[in-house]
């Protein structure tokens, strides 16, 4: 409750001072500079650099502050402090890191863990959008199949893939297989809808255009149905990446000998809270890494998105 | 060499409430090579459906359409079609879109090239073959969605509205260029729109249809075409005649507007 009120006052606080200085000093010019009215207009909010700055700053602070870290000055009072086993100074999970990174951790080095992981969401993902992606095309192209793989894609999409871990052990164990398989599930019906939706966003202008044109089938296919999924395909990809990248550390803290989720769980049982933070923010690094990742690769090969 | 015939073409929609209705019933019309036709008509007149039965995108439930000695079955490369809007391929480039016709079908790529450079010439759009399609505005979309019909050398040209979406200005300068590519291909030209101006000046021939059942009401041979060729289109929205012809047809779909608001409006 302190922590709380302390943090708003801290937000307060800067938000005051930068509005004070903004008013100071207006260089900035341009059209949103001109706008008279903001609030309400999303079009001239954009987030202020120096917030985003300061709140990471704050959180490192208060972390620090509380935990008689020696890389502050500010202390909170000593019945305040937290002890290392609870909250561990961010300076300990840093020299875990570096230590980790030289020695490794549980016979294996910190990149043997995190690649392991990467490379279980690339490989259940690359098989869910194999199958997913000709699925969704097949059910936006023929009733038929539409109405047949309907109820199993609906059924399947709410369903939470934590939920199939327990069934993927009892059929295929705990080894790579199975990660494989509950991740493969986890992408596949994700990919299958963001393909059908894709399919089913075609204008049909285009597709008549594509036809009066004299296009074929397998042209109209190749040339105007695919590339105008491909957008939708790609909200698809971002989406089941960062479900696979949750399932997969969920997975590894069921079982697993090595990999992210591993790693903080081994260390939570011996009470080792450096290297879980640790973990948990290389986790959380990763996951944002992969999603501007796609991002970029998004920019890059669908530039007309948004564009129709 | 090919005429366009439509013969005894009737559209009949069953509503999934077990009534029906008759978008049209019963259009005969013989459009001849090279002309240019217009067709108006209040909004629920079946003109957009009659425009999709010429493409082949709809089978009539009653008559037939040809083109020469062929039944129109389905939709192909002889009958080209230029949409309102948004019916240009965003992913490929100016010169990808005009040549798509003539890639599909397989041509040699020096010859489709010859034909996209001097397509885009023709509609105004030189130099612009490289850039994306949606970094172009309305109207330059509009030329080249011309551009990529003609490139196809279609037998006859269907246009849905193509120049409902652009402000005044744009429109105008359009209305030029689709008289000037008329004349220039010599192609058999149906357009439809709800302007009676655009009507007046894009139609040798003008076809007036009224609904309930979709039908022709009227139709007209008029001089502006022709003349707008020539001369600038704004001389001749000023002939008398002119001003004559557009009142007299406005108050006819006046009529039939209020005739329908009436029957809506109307206790059963």
């Amino acid at each position: 409750m302190t922590l709380l009120l302390i943090y708003i006052a801290l937000l307060a606080t800067i938000w005051a001072l930068t509005a004070w200085l903004s008013t100071r000093i207006r260089s900035r010019d341009g059209m949103a500079a001109r706008k008279t009215v903001t609030f309400g207009d999303e079009s001239a909010i954009r987030p202020s650099r120096v917030a985003s700055v300061a709140s990471v700053a704050v959180v490192f602070l208060i972390w620090a502050a509380f935990t008689g870290s020696s890389w502050t000055f500010i202390h909170a009072p000593a019945d305040w402090q937290m002890r290392p086993i609870w909250l561990p100074p961010p300076e300990n999970v840093w020299f875990r890191l570096l230590d980790i990174a030289a020695n490794g951790y549980r016979n294996f080095t910190l990149w043997e863990h995190l690649s392991i992981s990467i490379w279980r969401v690339f490989t259940g993902f690359f098989f869910g959008a194999l199958i997913g992606i000709p699925l969704g095309f097949a059910m936006g192209l023929n009733s038929f199949l539409r109405g047949w793989f309907d109820p199993i894609v609906e059924f399947m999409r709410p369903v939470p893939p934590l939920a199939l871990i327990p069934l993927v052990i009892i059929w295929y164990g705990i080894d790579e297989k199975a990660k494989i398989i509950l991740l493969f599930l986890a992408a596949l019906w994700i990919m299958a809808i963001a393909a059908r939706s894709g399919v089913a966003g075609v204008k049909l202008s285009k597709v008549h255009a594509a036809y009066s044109l004299g296009a074929s089938k397998w042209q109209l296919l190749r040339h105007v149905i695919m590339p105008n999924a491909l957008p939708d395909i790609f909200t698809g990809a971002r989406v089941a990446m960062g479900v696979c990248w949750g399932t997969v550390v969920a997975a590894e803290l069921v079982a697993a000998e090595k990999g992210a989720g591993f790693t903080i769980m081994v260390a939570s049982r011996f009470m080792q809270t450096d290297i879980v933070l640790m973990g948990i923010i290389l986790i959380g690094v990763i996951g944002y890494s992969i999603d501007v990742a796609m991002r970029m690769l998004e920019r890059w090969l669908v530039p007309w998105k948004g564009r129709g | 060499m090919a005429d366009l015939k439509i013969e005894a073409v009737s559209m009949t929609f069953s509503l999934p409430n077990g009534s029906t209705i008759e978008a049209l019933k019963d259009i005969s019309l013989e459009i001849a090579q090279g002309e240019l036709v217009s067709v108006l008509g209040p909004s629920g007149c079946g003109k957009t459906t009659l425009l999709n039965i010429l493409a082949g995108f709809l089978a009539p439930t009653g008559g037939q359409i040809r083109l020469g000695k062929t039944e129109v079955t389905g939709p192909d490369r002889a009958r080209g079609m230029v949409f309102q809007q948004g019916a240009l391929f965003e992913w490929m480039s100016v010169a990808k879109n005009v040549g798509f016709g003539p890639r599909m079908a397989g041509r040699p790529r020096a010859e489709i090239d010859a034909r996209v450079e001097g397509l885009l010439q023709s509609v105004g759009l030189q130099g612009f073959g490289d850039k994306a399609v949606y970094e172009l505005s309305g109207g330059m979309q509009q030329r080249v969605a011309l551009a990529r019909c003609l490139a196809n050398d279609p037998d006859v040209i269907l246009m849905d509205e193509p120049l409902g979406a652009l402000d005044a200005l744009t429109r105008e300068k359009m209305q030029g260029l689709v008289l000037k590519l008329w004349k220039e291909t010599g192609k058999t030209i149906v357009l439809i729109t709800h302007s009676v101006e655009e009507a007046l000046l894009l139609g040798e021939r003008l076809i007036v249809m009224a609904p309930r059942p979709g039908r022709i009401h009227a139709e007209y041979r008029l001089p502006f075409a022709a003349r707008g060729v020539g001369e600038d289109l704004r001389m001749v929205k000023r002939l008398p005649e002119f001003g004559e012809r557009r009142d007299e047809i406005l108050s006819m779909i006046w009529e039939m507007e209020e005739e329908i608001m009436g029957k809506a409006e109307a206790p059963v």
